[in-house]
């Protein structure tokens, strides 16, 4: 039977399972809306493009299935952008689909045109244009086996306009086969017993865990592994909630924002077990002066992050949960061999993390985002899924926030993308509809995507905002108080709209706390509505997020923030 | 260092973009860049001199190998290879010239793919070192343009 190229695409993504997809029409894809209407794919309309690519990136994240975005030709895709950018430099699964002018116009500057093969050439793992009717079954299936294998990644899928109308038989292979793409999952035998080895000789090690951990569903294995090891754990900011935060074992995140006690074990380390981790210039601060005196074993699944930036001594390419397996696998024959050094060691790290832990001033009488945190960690269940956007907000998060479950922190950590963490949350909330999913959010950061509040309302989708409202661009200018003599160049933000009226004006309820004592109430009034909510707390403008490794120092070169008892007050210039 | 690389792909349009665009996007520097199809039509080999150290080297290879339309990436450089290259040369003839001209010509067996009053176009085949010479010998007489193939390699077989 023939079908047109827009049925043949609905078919094929429904035989991928896919079951929402968030996108925005537009001329080229009428065809394809058409043959979506009464399909069963669920289809959610955000109100910006970038949107669309960030909710399907939260779907992804927080379910590890395979994300679908959809746009139209020329500026419809080209506003994907941001999304895909920032799925590709986080490792996450999408399907991009763009629609393209017919192909006999190709080149010659149509309308609604754009190159988007060629402009999102280096942030998608794989892009296929479509130039044939009967291709589409095959790329479709191809565009998700490469997706979500391997190291995952965004796709993208360009769809020109005759292609979607012409007719073809439907014909999906059986099976997938790409010649040049063979991801190498089972870690070579001979490099695992080495892993061992080095354990063994090792006298303070770390693991050292990312976001790979997540990605392979492997927080079990990892888990067995550092108990029965009794080795320390720190994560990087995508790695939270691979390790349980209220572990005896846990160190917290480490890096430029990372524990205190992180930093100084990773520094002071003779044996790093970096699993699913690729060594960013945000956790290895100057690399020169990285742990010096460790030996690295390096476990991931992309053969290409393995000694690009920190030499690696024993490498293991490979899916992080089947290497851990096997590992524990083997090391179950043998008697732990911890005894002594391994316990004066973690005696020693102990001492790091009673020094100097996460802190802020409880006593003032401004709100301090990090107690708002705090609380709401507290206050929300353990499975609920935190999104953020970026900036102090989001390193507070990462400080303040138990995550003890994995995919419950959603966050763009690579690109760092203000303006994710809020349609992140509806693509999270899409896909968990019974969780309760929160966004902390920056005064900044919720601007760039604060049309949203539309689609939340449009949908009742009960996500959650919370605003940490400091009236300022604040890690810039925390930056601008370090750095650069506090002069603080565009980074007031006393033009902020007021936020509360803002949401009810698009059908949201909004609360807004400025005092202390209202705190709890207004998260739990937040965490209970049973609808959208934006909650707006006013804190401190001062607040620095510390500890901080400056840019180029060493990562056991810390500050900790500058004694504000009797400085003056930071103004908001109209 | 030198290094020529040998990566077998997908015989598709976008391909070479894909590859080029791995080395600019990072930084790496292409000497030299030749691509044509194999004795299999679906297949095209690109062989490509760059320059950097293992490090740099490693890296390269491991990115291209994560292209999905590359199938496959040999660094040729400490292998045991062949290369070649191709270049066109087009060389003013001065009459008391010519016959020194083609005297060279016939040293380096090269062959002329066109003449005019003023000029011959040799066509030139070797490696390197072969091209560098005759280009030197030549270039007295005066050279009116150049095209060069960059290079192709294969390894040889032990």
């Amino acid at each position: 039977m023939q079908m047109t190229g827009d049925q043949i695409l609905v078919q094929s993504l429904k035989d991928e399972g896919v079951d929402i997809m968030f996108g925005y029409p537009g001329g080229v894809l009428l065809g394809l809306y058409d043959a979506l209407f009464n399909s069963g794919i669920k289809h959610v309309l955000p109100k910006h493009e970038q949107a669309a690519a960030h909710a399907a990136d939260g779907y992804a994240r927080s379910t590890g299935k395979v994300g679908v975005v959809l746009a139209t030709s020329g500026p419809g895709a080209t506003n994907l952008i941001t999304g895909v950018a920032t799925a590709f430099m986080d490792s996450v699964p999408l399907v991009v689909l763009t629609g393209q002018v017919s192909t006999h116009m190709i080149g010659g500057d149509a309308f609604q045109e754009a190159d988007i093969i060629g402009i999102t050439r280096p942030i998608t793992k794989h892009s296929y244009l479509v130039t044939k009717t009967e291709d589409i079954a095959r790329i479709v299936q191809e565009a998700f086996h490469i997706a979500g294998t391997g190291r995952p990644g965004p796709v993208l899928i360009d769809l020109p306009k005759d292609v979607l109308t012409g007719k073809a038989k439907y014909n999906r292979p059986k099976s997938v086969n790409i010649r040049g793409y063979k991801p190498k999952v089972e870690g070579h035998s001979g490099q695992i017993k080495r892993v061992l080895t080095e354990i063994k000789k090792a006298k303070k090690a770390v693991i050292y865990a990312g976001g790979g951990v997540i990605l392979s569903g492997a927080s079990a294995e990892l888990l067995k592994f550092a108990e029965y090891n009794q080795i320390p754990v720190t994560n990087t900011l995508l790695g939270l909630g691979g390790f349980p935060a209220d572990h005896p074992l846990f160190l917290g995140m480490l890096g430029m924002h990372g524990a205190y006690v992180a930093n100084m074990t990773i520094h002071e380390s003779d044996l790093i077990l970096a699993i699913g981790a690729r060594f960013d210039d945000r956790v290895t601060g100057n690399v020169a002066k990285f742990a010096p005196n460790a030996r690295v074993v390096h476990i991931d699944i992309d053969p290409s992050a393995i000694s690009k930036n920190i030499v690696v001594h024993v490498p293991v390419v490979g899916d992080v949960k089947g290497v851990l397996t096997e590992l524990n696998r083997l090391q179950k024959k043998e008697e732990p061999v911890w005894g002594e050094i391994r316990q004066s060691w973690l005696d020693h790290v102990r001492r790091w993390s009673e020094e100097r832990p996460f802190s802020y001033d409880k006593d003032t009488k401004q709100i301090k985002p990090q107690y708002v945190i705090e609380r709401l960690s507290e206050l929300a269940p353990k499975d609920a899924i935190i999104t953020t956007e970026v900036g102090q907000n989001q390193m507070w998060t990462a400080q303040f926030y138990n995550f003890t479950k994995p995919r419950t922190l959603l966050s763009s950590g690579g690109l760092g993308t203000m303006g994710y963490g809020f349609p992140a949350a509806m693509g999270a909330q899409f896909a968990n509809p019974d969780k309760l999913v929160v966004d902390i959010a920056g005064d900044g950061s919720i601007q760039m995507n604060i049309q949203e509040l539309a689609t939340i309302a449009q949908y009742n989708l009960p996500v959650k905002i919370l605003i940490l409202n400091n009236c300022f661009l604040g890690m810039v200018r925390q930056w601008q108080e370090l750095f650069y003599g506090a002069r603080y160049s565009s980074t007031c933000l006393a033009s902020n709209p007021d936020f509360v009226r803002i949401a009810e004006a698009y059908g949201v309820k909004g609360i807004k706390v400025e005092d202390k004592k209202d705190v709890d109430a207004g998260l739990i009034e937040m965490i209970n509505h049973d609808g959208p909510v934006l909650l707006e707390v006013m804190v401190d403008r001062e607040e620095g997020v510390y500890p901080m490794v400056p840019a180029g120092a060493a990562s056991s070169d810390m500050i900790f923030g500058p004694n504000k008892k009797d400085t003056k007050k930071l103004k908001v210039v109209k | 260092m030198k290094h020529t690389i040998s990566i077998t792909v997908e015989n598709r349009f976008g391909v070479l973009s894909r590859v080029v665009g791995l080395f600019s996007g990072r930084g790496f520097n292409i000497d030299s860049l030749s691509v044509g199809e194999t004795i299999d039509p679906e297949i095209s080999r690109i062989t490509i001199v760059t320059r950097g150290d293992d490090r740099i080297i490693e890296q390269v290879t491991k990115q291209l190998h994560k292209l999905v339309d590359v199938i496959k990436v040999i660094d040729l450089t400490d292998l045991n290879f062949v290369d070649r290259e191709l270049i066109l040369i087009k060389v003013s003839a001065a009459e008391k010239a010519k016959a020194e001209i083609l005297r060279i010509n016939e040293i380096f067996r090269g062959k002329i793919v066109d003449v005019s009053p003023a000029s011959y176009t040799f066509e030139v085949t070797g490696d390197e070192e072969k091209i560098e010479a005759f280009l030197k010998l030549v270039k007295p007489f005066g050279v009116k343009d150049v095209s060069r193939t960059g290079k192709v390699a294969i390894s040889r077989e032990m």
